[in-house]
């Protein structure tokens, strides 16, 4: 019993609901924002230390014993994410001061950021199968609203599928819990990897680890992508950055606690399955990144190539690839916040998104092309940066394994990654612009105070991200033991049920 | 009973699916409420109908009914429903600033 689990949950809701009441004031707005977000990460950081030394904690909701009240589990990985996912988050909300305009701030811009981050941290901490349905929703409705906050045209257009989209996951996965519990009669992920060992995996429990799949699939944007780089387009930097750090690792976490604790027992089906996802992801996320021709869609096929190469860990599923996993996972968070906002930046210094029209910028902003160089090599996986590290781990479980067909696509896709990023920095910094448009196209305010301000954010994450990569010793270490759990599902039996 | 009810689901979860593919949003949106609801009857029929006394008042009854599938099953209804509320919403924005609710003039861009 800790209750310490329940506090990344809990600061960000009740910062929430009393932001609520600060609607016509944004400064007190951005401040309780700020001193929430901070206390939250310190409570993170707290619990990612007790993990640490003490093992899985948990916390039994109202003092119901499991496997018959609401868990709240906090094993090494679930610590580990939820302190990352904290961190990165701050910066995205210091980097929305500046950019998301006053007339989203006070239409309760900061209280969705809140919610959002409830659900995430929630997402990540719960051991109980149905309260992760309750805590993707709190996450998905808070997302709905950031995407739509300012009403453009595109963002509309955008919300219309994206919510079409996740409203339909979620119905298969209440139908996947459905069946689930009709089989085993239990929800505690712990209970049910017990049961569904004790059972065998066999032909239904396997279909149900189908569905779960495709649920989960939908939700990261693995293979079942579509719906990313259209949606994710519409909403201002701040809340892409936000989503695209965040989001889509709530999915590969729940493919990752599915595929590791509860349906371990059929790789042949399961696993090889994901692999192949894994791969169509990686190659259909590549083309896509070639062939578009606008900044963030451009970032926004990266997101699904990263979705693409973390899930080829998951599908080859040894020790070194596992660690792979969530090294990446951490790091990519840091990664991809700071290249959304990076493209913000850039974006709003040209006044456009299309990349024909952009150039010469380095003369104006040869700071923002710098942290942008240090971001895509990173994204890249060149050897100092933290990109590295991680793709040099599943690389090796890749071949470990024997995936060697998986292995060299990750690597192209790799490649690709470079190609394009690289490409979209000549593109923007070096040669000369040829017009620049006067009207700023992207939905945000802009002044040279604010433009200063968001520059400082990112720079301050981008030297974070340099660090990540400086001491991947220690993140290293870090996932190597967060994949104990992952390894042997005992240990987090153990630690929830015989308390 | 549980052959009636899963027939109930199937056919629910048919239409649901055959209105999600309309053109026009509201249609779809009364599609994803079908859908919905096909499935919290998919969790009270997989949970097991059978009949007995409330559980745990009093304590003597012979058998008592799964209190978990309805919690679960109450708890969903209300999320569909917000999230039905903000989609009905969002579709009349839509309406009212794209001068539309068909899904296939929608998808152009319109502002290239």
């Amino acid at each position: 019993m800790n209750n310490i689990v329940v506090l990344p949950l809990l600061i960000p809701l009740c910062t929430a609901v009393l932001l609520l009441f600060f609607r016509s004031s944004i400064k007190l707005q951005r401040m309780v924002s700020v001193i929430g977000q901070s206390s939250s990460a310190a409570a993170c950081a707290v619990l990612l230390w007790q993990t640490g030394t003490g093992g899985v904690q948990t916390l039994a909701m109202g003092g119901w014993k499991a496997p018959y009240g609401i868990m709240f589990t906090a094993d090494f990985i679930a610590a580990l994410l939820v302190t990352a996912s904290t961190i990165v988050a701050g910066f995205c909300l210091l980097y929305s001061f500046g950019s998301v305009g006053a007339e989203r701030e006070t239409f309760y811009f900061y209280p969705f950021f809140q919610f959002l981050m409830a659900g995430v941290n929630g997402s990540f901490l719960t051991g109980d199968l149905f309260n992760l349905f309750v805590c993707f929703e709190v996450m998905l409705i808070s997302s709905y609203s950031l995407l739509l906050l300012g009403g453009t045209r595109e963002q509309l257009r955008a919300g219309l599928g994206y919510m079409l989209i996740n409203i339909m996951s979620s119905t298969l996965f209440v139908a996947a819990v459905a069946y689930l519990y009709g089989v085993t009669g239990t929800l505690n992920m712990a209970h049910l990897s017990e049961r569904i060992a004790a059972a065998g995996q066999d032909g239904i429990l396997s279909v149900i680890a189908m569905l779960f799949l495709i649920v989960f699939s939908l939700k990261a944007g693995l293979f079942l992508f579509f719906w990313l780089p259209g949606s994710y387009a519409a909403p201002p930097p701040a809340v892409t950055a936000l989503f695209a750090a965040l989001l889509t690792k709530v999915g590969l976490y729940a493919l990752i606690r599915t595929f590791t604790l509860l349906f371990p027992g059929d790789p042949e089906l399961t696993h090889s399955w994901i692999g192949w996802m894994a791969g169509a992801t990686m190659l259909l996320g590549a083309a896509g990144a070639l062939s578009s021709k606008d900044v963030m869609r451009i970032l926004n096929f990266n997101i699904v190539i990263s979705v693409g190469f973390a899930a080829f860990g998951l599908a080859v599923a040894n020790e070194a690839s596992l660690q792979g996993l969530v090294f990446y996972m951490v790091q990519d968070m840091a990664a991809k916040a700071l290249l959304f906002l990076l493209g913000g930046l850039m974006i709003r210094e040209a006044g456009t998104q299309r990349l024909d029209r952009m150039g010469g910028l380095y003369a104006s902003r040869p700071g923002l092309a710098w942290m942008f160089l240090i971001a895509a090599l990173s994204a890249a996986g060149i050897p100092p940066l933290s990109g590295f590290a991680g793709k040099l781990l599943l690389v090796q479980g890749g071949l470990q394994s024997g995936a060697y067909v998986l292995t060299a696509v990750a690597l192209a896709s790799s490649l690709i990654v470079l190609y394009t990023l690289v490409r979209l920095f000549m593109k923007v910094f070096w040669g000369t612009a040829s017009e620049r448009p006067t009207a700023c196209s992207l939905n945000e305010s802009s002044s040279p105070g604010s433009s200063r301000w968001a520059g400082i954010t990112a720079g301050v994450l981008c030297f974070l991200v340099v660090l990540l990569g400086v001491g991947s010793e220690w993140l290293a270490q870090a996932s190597s033991a967060a994949v104990l759990t992952l390894l042997d599902p005992t240990v987090y039996i153990d630690a929830v049920l015989k308390e | 009973m549980e052959l009636l009810l899963a027939l109930a689901v199937g056919t629910l979860f048919a239409v649901g699916v055959y209105m999600i593919l309309a053109r026009s949003l509201l249609r779809v949106i009364l599609g994803l409420s079908l859908l919905t609801h096909s499935v919290h009857l998919l969790l009270l029929t997989m949970s097991g109908l059978k009949a007995g006394a409330p559980p745990l008042l009093g304590g003597q009854a012979e058998s008592y009914v799964d209190p978990l599938p309805q919690a679960l099953i109450l708890t969903s209804i209300v999320i569909s429903f917000g999230v039905t509320s903000l989609y009905l919403v969002l579709a009349y924005k839509t309406y009212k600033k794209l001068g539309t609710d068909d899904t296939e003039q929608l998808r152009g861009e319109a502002d290239e």
